[in-house]
């Protein structure tokens, strides 16, 4: 399991507010700093691809169980 | 990366269409975009204090109907008195039920992101509205002012 500094649970939470509310929780964290997202959003795991590579986080993994997704990002 | 730029001008006042421009302009506030939305005639409910948007089927054959009404009511159906009030109300509820953000929250995440909302003065002139109507931090300004932001934006939508 990946190690993480920070979790976003956006469970039930459609777009775009995963992705504006995990950015939001970014803002607070420091360079370097790893967050975990949980998503139920399917039209998330393109999102958190296009979102991390216009903003220079780095996605360190994009995975799905159990119908959730889960996103570890790297805060550039 | 150097810093990109959005300009938008929303000209609709209804509930279904007040999702693009807030969706849109939050969207890009988050993916580091300067961002700017003008409201120019119908949008100006978009930034009224107590918006109260309404959706209607009438002239909306792309509408989804539910229990099969499009069918039971054919067209004349949809002007009945208050059938747009019921729609209203169950786009409202079936958004809450799906996680979808309201229209409210959507505007509250663009001012806290620093989009810039401007009010066509023109408009609010002609409508005869009161800025005791909008929401407080916005700006009231004219087509030029649009032009001086979006003639060097990368991308300009009316929507």
């Amino acid at each position: 399991m990946t190690e993480y500094t920070e979790k976003f649970d956006a469970t039930g939470l459609n777009c775009p507010l995963p992705i504006l509310r995990s950015k939001k929780v970014l803002t607070q964290m420091n360079s370097g700093e790893v967050l975990y997202v949980i998503s139920t959003d399917s039209g998330s795991v393109k999102d958190f691809d296009a979102f991390c590579k216009q903003t220079g986080h780095e996605l360190l993994e994009s995975s799905e169980a159990d119908g959730k997704y889960h996103y570890y990002i790297r805060k550039a | 990366m150097s810093e990109k730029k959005l300009a938008l001008i929303a000209t609709k006042g209804t509930l279904d269409w007040a999702y693009p421009p807030f969706i849109l302009a939050s969207t890009a506030a988050a993916l580091g975009y300067q961002t700017q939305i003008f409201f120019t005639f119908y949008g100006l409910q978009l930034l009224r204090k107590d918006m109260n948007l309404k959706v209607s089927p009438l002239g909306n054959p792309g509408m989804p109907m539910p229990l099969g009404m499009d069918k039971w009511f054919p067209t004349i159906g949809t002007a009945i008195p208050g059938m747009e009030a019921v729609m209203s109300s169950m786009m409202k509820a079936k958004m809450k039920k799906k996680g979808v953000a309201s229209v409210a929250e959507l505007r509250e995440l663009c001012l806290e992101s620093d989009v810039k909302l401007i009010a066509c003065q023109m408009t609010v002139d002609l409508f005869d509205m009161q800025p005791d109507d909008f929401i407080d931090g916005i700006d009231y300004a004219g087509a030029a002012t649009f032009f001086e932001f979006a003639g060097d934006s990368d991308v300009n939508l009316f929507i």
